[in-house]
């Protein structure tokens, strides 16, 4: 069943909670626009999807191994920075507003580069060599 | 909007952080097999609540809070492209590809339903 490390609770907790503010800043500052490409949502989720891929493979595979920089950086800093929620509900509002080309535009376009990002930063982290 | 609004937004997104990672853990250890299917179910809970909290037309803190702090950080995109890629990885395309379809039909179905229970509230 489920056991818990406090420590480990601790830094999901921290990252998710910095990943959120950084995430509310953008959407307040720049604030959307439902007829509008959602730039605030696709800005922090291909960088979040970037970092993820960054930190994921880095940890794995490049650095000795550690309890809670990856529940840090990786379960709470990107997966608080990141949302599929918004973006669901922004697609939503596009195609109330019979927005489909956009709708499916938004769509197809973060997948895409949510992939392509995830795939770049393995690549770079892979690139170098492993630290002997 | 002020100093303690913004802490709200950081406890609530530490706390909706905190509860993915244990719905996640939940569902992929009942579940098992190779489909993430612990992700999945956090998206999609996410955007149904997500639709319910647009629904109800809330005033701009209150939406902040709920909706962009609570929801938005329960849920994820990060780990959902980063599991479609390694699966990518390990050759099983379809898993890949059904991560994204399935995702995406049910994510914008879900935030419909609560969008429209929302409304009814």
């Amino acid at each position: 069943m489920l056991s818990l490390d406090g420590r480990e609770l601790a830094a999901i907790f921290a990252g998710g909670a910095l990943g959120t503010v950084v995430r509310a800043i953008v959407g307040t500052v720049f604030a959307p626009d439902p007829t509008a490409w959602p730039w605030p949502t696709f800005a922090v989720n291909i960088i979040g999807a970037f970092l993820l891929g960054y930190f994921t493979t880095r940890l794995l595979e490049r650095l000795p191994l550690s309890s809670y920089r990856r529940p840090m950086l990786g379960t709470g800093l990107c997966g608080g920075l990141t949302t599929f929620s918004t973006m669901q509900v922004e697609t939503l509002k596009m195609l109330d507003h019979h927005r489909y080309g956009l709708a499916l535009g938004y769509t197809t376009a973060s997948v895409a580069a949510g992939l392509a990002a995830v795939y770049a930063a393995t690549a770079v982290v892979r690139r170098t060599r492993v630290r002997a | 909007m002020n100093v303690l609004t913004w802490a709200g937004v950081a406890v609530i997104g530490g706390a909706g952080s905190l509860l993915r990672f244990l719905v996640d853990r939940t569902v992929g250890g009942r579940v098992g097999g190779t489909f993430p299917f612990g992700t999945l179910t956090v998206n999609i809970t996410g955007a149904t609540v997500l639709g319910l909290v647009t629904g109800l037309a809330l005033n701009h803190d209150a939406a902040l809070l709920a909706g962009t702090a609570a929801v938005g950080s329960y849920t994820t995109f990060s780990t959902w492209m980063l599991e479609t890629h390694r699966h990518g990885e390990e050759r099983q395309l379809a898993i890949a590809a059904a991560n994204i379809v399935v995702s995406v039909v049910l994510g914008v179905a879900a935030a419909m339903l609560g969008q429209t229970i929302g409304a009814r509230l």
